[in-house]
């Protein structure tokens, strides 16, 4: 199967030479270059794995992230101009799963866009349990007395990484590594907002969290069964 | 020595145990303390209440006033009222003299002429006997006076001597001999004298008017005839009097004190009002403006203030708008060139992996097109960097972390760099874990930079990088044996595109930034980065960064001069600590934002160099 991607971003150029890039990877590429028209896009297009620029015309990058969200699990990577802490951490905040900083080298995009793209294709039949849920790895669902919880693949990921090792407190860097593929140094900020957002729909209480443990100057770990 | 009480020993004396043995030390040493106690306690008192006297002079212009109003008020009110007590005391005693006198002439000559009526050849004792008769006739019934019949000075008459008569309590001791003298001497006028007078029912003695007159006694001589004339009712009058001196005295000082208290807080007040305007306003609140009322003195220095604050009101805002004009335009540029610059790059590298089909100078043109790109690329980005510390926009993410680890992991990520160097680079640190709340991405780049720049300037001589830790800070030292820096230098390391020898080939391309972005982040987390370098002894850069965000940094627990440093335990290498420049202390929030707004590059190089320690050792601190 051939990997779909949607570009959203408003400069031809840059879009145009995604697309070649994207292509030489053997994965199939189309363009949008308005925010507004984007989500119906998306629609039409029904992609793997949507590219998307922080700044647009019509209706902004982050907008657009939390519309597909609010449909669709789907891999979103944000393509931004800004380092800013806080512009990037409203785009992780708003769905993006991760993030590539303009001006960014092709072999990156390629290895966040491969990495956001491998997941699921090694279903193995699992079940493992963190705290009170069930997870069922190969369904790709997770459980609370019975009643499934909506997470986004990215969130699922996160989740099955630490309940695989319970007894394993993970650092950030670790997480990046497994979860998001970073093979060198990534952004720590993109653990801690993701942690964030699963708190969210997996903890009964997020400020007092249970599932997911903060361990103080090392990382995280699963809370226990 | 033993001689001397024990109040007297002076208190840098050997403790009586070290004393000679003859001396009874034992209950002294008590009592010797306690006397010392008290006197300490009283002494510190004193010096408490001088202390704060001193210190209201110093500081209250109302206080000053007042006081003085009040010191020379008393003076002038003492000077008043004591002339005005001896007036009214010099008038009632006059007064008193002048009836008195009449009265004594009227009785004196009644009584002569009783004495010249009596019959030349009485007995004795009944010449005694019409002697005090008349001695009482003298003295009246209304007790206003006293009359007192002694025997005169020059009286050498061989006939009857009669012993004083006395009318009442006064008796002859009271008459002072000095007045019987003269009233010998001079017999035809009255003598008087004030003089005071011991009576029954009063305290004090009460001063009276004594007048005496001789008159001649038959057969006996002459006599002095003394009247004495207490002035009870004028000592009571003028002792009011004095009362009410004293009381309008003193009600005069309280209003006179009121008086200068509130004249000086009309114009004290407003003038500490004004200085209150003018501190907030140099602590940088620029929009402070005083009250301008009325025409007076004060209403125009306002008025001058208020249009001298304006102008720099106005100028610092036309130079902050023109620096974050500036800034802004270099954040937007660099944000502007990100891209296409991402386009060029992937087509650059597109070109590049497939160069091997091209003819070798295309190739190696694609190569060169590859490599500078790298360069633009972290050129930019260190500008984009830079810019958002200039715009404020820089936010410190701190969390406890074992900087041990941050090293380690900057060693293994700059590790190939070195190998290809031929640097060794060894690690000396604690074996306990050295937490403290950082930013670890900001440390990490920072001691990248300090890493990269030791390999590069190192001259593939070992480097060495040091972690200490105290109660307070952190401190990560990274020393080169390369080339060293020269004196002078160490202050410009930090400078924006600055390079140490501007003819030196570069090889591995840093932007000019790295050392800047580092001290950014440094001051970021209140920390210091600091150099130190000597020609042909390498150099030093040393980070600390306090254990815990917010608190300010006052040693570190690593030494910044190596060469200094190995000799001296580690306390004494923090005398040596580089001061701020002279002033920055007290460099006030306005002069900072003048300082920045005119030059934006002044305010992330504040440095202090000379600091005794080596000639070439720079600091810069943080500012909170």
């Amino acid at each position: 199967m051939k990997g779909r991607v949607l570009v959203v971003d408003d400069d031809l150029a840059l879009a145009e030479m995604l697309s070649i890039v994207l292509r030489q990877e053997g994965l199939d590429a189309s363009h949008v270059a308005d925010g507004s028209a984007a989500v119906q896009a998306f629609r039409d297009y029904r992609p793997d794995l949507v590219l998307l620029d922080v700044m647009l015309p019509g209706l902004d990058g982050m907008e657009v992230c939390r519309r597909i969200r609010a449909e669709s699990g789907v891999p979103i990577v944000m393509l931004t101009a800004r380092t800013d802490t806080v512009d990037i951490v409203v785009g992780l905040e708003s769905g993006a799963d991760d993030y590539v900083v303009k001006p960014f080298k092709p072999q990156e995009l390629i290895a966040r866009v491969r990495a956001r793209l491998r997941r699921g294709d090694e279903p193995e039949p699992e079940k493992l349990e963190i705290g009170d849920l069930q997870i069922d790895v190969a369904g790709h669902s997770v459980k609370r007395d019975g009643s499934a919880l909506s997470l986004t693949p990215l969130e699922f990921d996160l989740l099955v990484a630490l309940a695989r090792k319970p007894w394993q407190v993970f650092t950030r860097e670790v997480l990046l590594e497994q979860v998001w593929g970073y093979r060198h140094a990534g952004d720590t900020r993109l653990v801690n907002v993701h942690v964030q957002r699963l708190r969210s729909k997996v903890e009964k209480d997020p400020e007092h969290p249970e599932i997911v443990v903060t361990v103080r100057g090392v990382g995280y770990k699963a809370g226990p069964s | 020595m033993s001689a001397s009480t024990p109040a007297e020993r002076s208190p840098t004396e050997p403790s009586p145990a070290t004393r000679s043995p003859g001396v009874p030390v034992g209950p002294w040493a008590t009592v010797d303390a306690a006397v010392r106690r008290t006197l300490n306690r009283s002494r510190r008192r004193l010096a408490a209440v001088t202390g704060w006297v001193r210190h209201r002079w110093r500081r209250s212009l109302q206080f000053r006033v007042v006081a003085v109003t009040m010191v020379l008020g008393t003076i002038v009110l003492v000077g008043v009222g004591s002339y005005l007590y001896q007036r009214v005391a010099n008038g009632l005693a006059e007064d008193r003299r002048v009836t008195a006198s009449a009265e004594v002439s009227l009785l004196a000559s009644t009584t002569q002429q009783q004495f010249d009526g009596t019959d030349k050849v009485l007995s004795a004792d009944a010449l005694l006997e019409s002697a005090r008769n008349f001695v009482q006739d003298a003295a009246g019934t209304e007790r206003s006076r006293y009359v007192v019949l002694i025997r005169g000075a020059n009286n050498t008459t061989q006939g009857d001597i009669l012993p004083p008569i006395r009318s009442g309590e006064v008796d002859a001791d009271a008459i002072p001999e000095e007045l019987q003298t003269r009233v010998g001497e001079n017999p035809s006028v009255q003598q008087m004298q004030i003089v005071p007078i011991k009576l029954t029912g009063e305290a004090d003695p009460v001063p009276a008017w004594v007048i005496g007159q001789q008159v001649a006694v038959p057969r006996a001589g002459d006599y002095g005839l003394y009247f004495v004339y207490p002035m009870t009712r004028e000592r009571d009058t003028l002792a009011l009097v004095g009362r009410f001196l004293l009381l309008g005295a003193v009600a005069l000082m309280l209003l006179l004190g009121g008086i200068a208290y509130v004249v000086t807080r009309l114009v004290v007040e407003p003038v500490r009002r004004a200085a209150d305007v003018a501190q907030r306003f140099a602590s940088g609140d620029l929009g402070e403006r005083m009250t301008a009322k009325g025409e007076d003195d004060l209403a125009s220095l306002a008025t001058s203030f208020n249009e001298m604050a304006a102008s720099i009101q106005q100028q610092i805002a036309q130079m902050e708008n023109l620096s974050r004009f500036q800034q802004r335009f270099v954040s937007d540029v660099s944000h502007e060139l990100r891209t296409p610059l991402t386009t060029i790059r992937m087509a650059g590298d597109l070109i590049h992996d497939s160069r091997s089909d091209f003819d070798p100078a295309v190739a190696r043109s694609a190569e060169l097109l590859h490599n500078e790109l790298d360069r633009f690329e972290a050129l930019l980005s260190d500008l984009l960097e830079i810019s958002r510390f200039d715009a404020g926009a820089a936010v410190l993410d701190v969390e406890p972390t074992d900087i041990r680890a941050t090293v380690a992991r900057v060693v293994e990520s700059t590790g190939a760099l070195a190998e290809r160097k031929g640097v060794q680079i060894s690690v000396e640190e604690p074996d306990k874990p050295c937490e403290a709340e950082i930013d670890s991405r900001r440390v990490e780049r920072i001691l990248r930079n300090l890493l990269v720049n030791g390999i590069e300037h190192g001259e593939s001589r070992p480097i060495v990088v040091r972690v200490g830790k105290d109660d307070h800070a952190v401190a990560v030292s990274v020393r080169d044996h390369g080339i060293g820096l020269r004196p002078g230098e160490a202050a410009m390391v930090f400078n924006r595109f600055w390079r140490a020898d501007p003819a030196r080939a570069r090889t591995t391309g840093g932007t000019g930034l790295g050392l800047a972005i580092s001290l950014e982040d440094a001051r970021l987390h209140n920390g210091w980065l600091q150099a130190w370098g000597a020609p042909g002894e390498g150099s030093c850069f040393r980070l600390t960064l306090p254990r815990y965000s917010g608190t300010t940094l006052e040693t570190s627990p690593l030494p910044l001069n190596p060469v200094l440093g190995d000799a001296l335990p580690m306390r004494s290498a923090g005398s040596g600590m580089p001061a701020r420049a002279p002033g920055a202390e007290a460099e006030t929030a306005i002069l900072r934002r003048v300082r920045a707004a005119a030059d934006p590059v002044a305010l992330t190089q504040e440095r202090a160099a000379g600091d005794g320690e080596h000639p070439a050792t720079a600091a810069v601190r943080g500012h909170s």
